[in-house]
């Protein structure tokens, strides 16, 4: 058996003498790696955005629903209902009944048609309560949000998201002038900092008030589309949800779960549901890169072809010399697999750096606070499977060429 | 006990259902320190006997003992290792590798030996040495002379220190001088390394620097002769 440090080094000198050759033969496996790099790559930083979005909103908040949970796509009408009253909120506020809620803010919305002079838009109005710029970490940019006691007393008064504030006044202050929403005139108290698309809502299209208002005034309605909870701490949030249930129930008075009038998503729900997107539409897409991996193997297994074939006197030559079948398997398939790690690293730095270009570029042109991270895991699977191609596409040429007679070898011209 | 025993030795090549009998019956013995050549015709056979004795290919019938050992009773590996340790080629047309050094060709049958690596470089060395070229010994084989070539082929052919090295028309491809010194190389190994030497050779000048010649015609032995008056590369006699 000829020593492994050999026959790398005759290996290494049998490429070495196509250079061309052997580098455009890679090209293949570069791509295909390079390709699934860039893609995990890339996945993995859309999931890290879409993530931390959800996360600044907060792991320790809990959305109530009203309606059954959907039980499909077509099945929409079952959110629409008005099981969540007042009452519900003044239950879920007691403490004997959710011991660890810290904060809780019922949600009306609707989308309605803003004025001002001439100026009109249409934005999503937020009925909301004080608490909005805590739980959405979202403070004013120019002039103040509204009190409790706004929200007690009905007050007329609108924060605007920073596109709204643009559509109706363009450059001008905004700050105590007034809006004409369904022929009720609110005042501007603030203006939201622009936020771009925050999760799955857009903060810029919205006009947040008091949901008093909302609910009296634009609305008409004496029921709530959501009532969002936020426990004291993480640790807390399955107990919570459990102690909101049982609250609700007992407030609906309903004893059999199944028939439950309102469901519950918290945010763990919501990072579960993108994290597995996320990864199989990554895993998608890099299958698709993989089938390049396919072609580029059998680009190698058509060159090894070539070389045995060429090298056929020197194979000849080498069994004359001593060396057995399976020294000539092993030479051609290390050379093989040395091609296809050559490729398989190249491919990785390639894909590694198209990605990190493809971070900058979404950081500096688009605005997105896109972090570069280079899987790791994906850059040994793909060395491993690089090689492995190598092992595969290899096998054929060199079985062919450990098997050749040597007289038959050394007679070849 | 011969090193090479050949009895009624046969190959036949069959083409298509078209049997050509290459080998008809050939016997002869070949002792540990002979020198001899084996002349003939092309298509007389001699490069198949050659190719059988040097275990690349085997007979149709009859038997070949190698040793003491019949051939057929060798395994591949034990082939493997024979080629490796036992015998040395030099083929007319050299058959280094190309863009490779002298001393890398040099120690190539060192890979598929059993000896460890740092031995390769000084037995190499001194392989070079025996044919003259330590000078050349990190050229390229491809910026050698055709005389230069077959002394590396031959620094190859000894680096294990075989018991037999077949020669198959070691001069064929060079000018009168190269073919001088590489006989003289030859006779080297046989007097004074006690190499045992089997030359393939169409010249009756070049097959005369061997003790025995064994003529062969159309698969069969025509006549052995015992050389009376040998060659000598060095000065035309052998004492």
């Amino acid at each position: 058996m000829v020593s492994l440090n050999y026959n790398f080094k005759t290996a290494l000198s049998g490429l070495g003498t196509h250079k061309t050759r052997s580098a455009l033969t890679i090209l293949g496996i570069v791509i295909g790696i390079a390709a699934i790099i860039l893609v995990v790559s890339l996945g993995r930083g859309a999931q890290n955005l879409i993530l931390g979005e959800i996360q600044s909103i907060g792991t320790k908040t809990i959305a109530i629903i009203p309606g059954r949970q959907p039980q499909g796509p077509t099945d929409i009408l079952s959110t629409f209902t008005d099981s969540l009253k007042e009452k519900d909120l003044e239950e879920l506020k007691k403490k004997s009944n959710v011991p660890h809620l810290a904060k809780i803010m019922p949600i009306v919305f609707g989308s309605e048609s803003a004025a001002y002079g001439s100026e009109t838009y249409r934005p999503t109005i937020f009925g909301v309560t004080e608490l909005f710029t805590k739980i959405y970490d979202l403070n004013p940019e120019f002039g103040r949000s509204f009190t409790e006691d706004e929200t007690k007393s009905y007050a007329d008064v609108v924060v605007l998201g920073s596109k709204v504030k643009d559509e109706l006044f363009g450059r001008n202050d905004a700050i105590n002038e007034k809006i004409r929403v369904k022929g009720r005139n609110l005042r501007v108290i603030g203006v939201l900092p622009p936020k771009g698309q925050f999760a799955f809502f857009n903060f810029d299209e919205a006009a947040m008030m008091p949901y008093t208002t909302a609910q009296q005034f634009i609305f008409g309605i004496k029921y709530f589309h959501r009532i969002v909870v936020e426990a004291n701490s993480e640790e807390n949030v399955p107990q919570t949800v459990e102690d909101i249930k049982i609250t609700l129930r007992n407030s609906h008075n309903i004893t059999d779960p199944s028939k439950d009038d309102f469901f519950i998503e918290t945010q763990t729900d919501a990072l579960e549901t993108v994290e597995t997107v996320t990864n199989v539409l990554t895993l998608f897409l890099a299958s698709v890169a993989a089938i390049s991996l396919l072609v580029g193997g059998v680009g190698i297994m058509n060159i090894m072809l070539v070389s045995v074939t060429e090298r056929t006197r020197e194979i000849g030559l080498r069994k004359a010399l001593g060396a057995t079948n399976k020294d000539i398997l092993i030479q051609f398939l290390l050379e093989a697999v040395i091609l296809t790690g050559i490729g398989g690293i190249i491919g990785i730095i390639v894909g590694g750096a198209l990605a990190f270009l493809t971070s900058i570029a979404l950081t500096q042109f688009a605005g997105l606070a896109w972090l570069f991270s280079f899987p790791i895991s994906a850059a040994i699977v793909g060395l491993v499977v690089a090689a492995v191609i190598g092992l595969v596409f290899g096998l054929y040429p060199a079985r062919k060429a450990s098997l050749k007679s040597p007289i038959e070898a050394l007679r070849y011209e | 006990m011969g090193l090479i025993e050949v009895k009624n030795l046969q190959k036949t090549y069959y083409n298509d259902d078209v049997a050509t009998p290459a080998l008809d019956g050939v016997s002869f013995s070949i002792d540990k320190g002979n020198f001899v050549a084996i002349m003939g015709p092309s298509g007389s056979g001699k490069s198949t006997l050659l190719h059988i004795l040097g275990f690349l290919d085997k007979p149709t019938g009859g038997e070949y003992k190698f040793n003491g050992k019949n051939s057929n009773d060798y395994s591949e590996e034990e082939i493997a290792v024979v080629r490796n340790e036992k015998i040395g080629f030099v083929f007319q047309s050299f058959n280094l590798l190309p863009k490779t050094t002298v001393l890398d060709n040099v120690m190539l049958p060192l890979l598929y030996s059993k000896f460890p690596g740092k031995t390769w470089k000084q037995k190499a060395i001194s392989a070079i040495d025996a044919v003259g070229l330590s000078h050349r010994i990190n050229h390229l084989s491809s910026q050698l002379s055709g005389g230069e070539k077959q002394r590396v082929a031959i620094a190859r052919a000894l680096i294990n220190n075989p018991q037999v090295i077949f020669a198959d028309e070691p001069t064929g491809n060079l000018d009168s001088k190269s073919g001088k010194a590489i006989m003289e190389i030859l006779q080297e190994l046989n007097i004074r390394g006690g190499h045992t030497i089997i030359l393939i050779t169409h010249e009756t000048y070049t097959a005369e620097h061997a003790e025995k010649i064994i003529q062969l015609l159309d698969g069969k032995i025509s006549k052995i002769i015992d050389v009376p008056k040998r060659h000598s590369a060095k000065d035309n006699f052998v004492k």
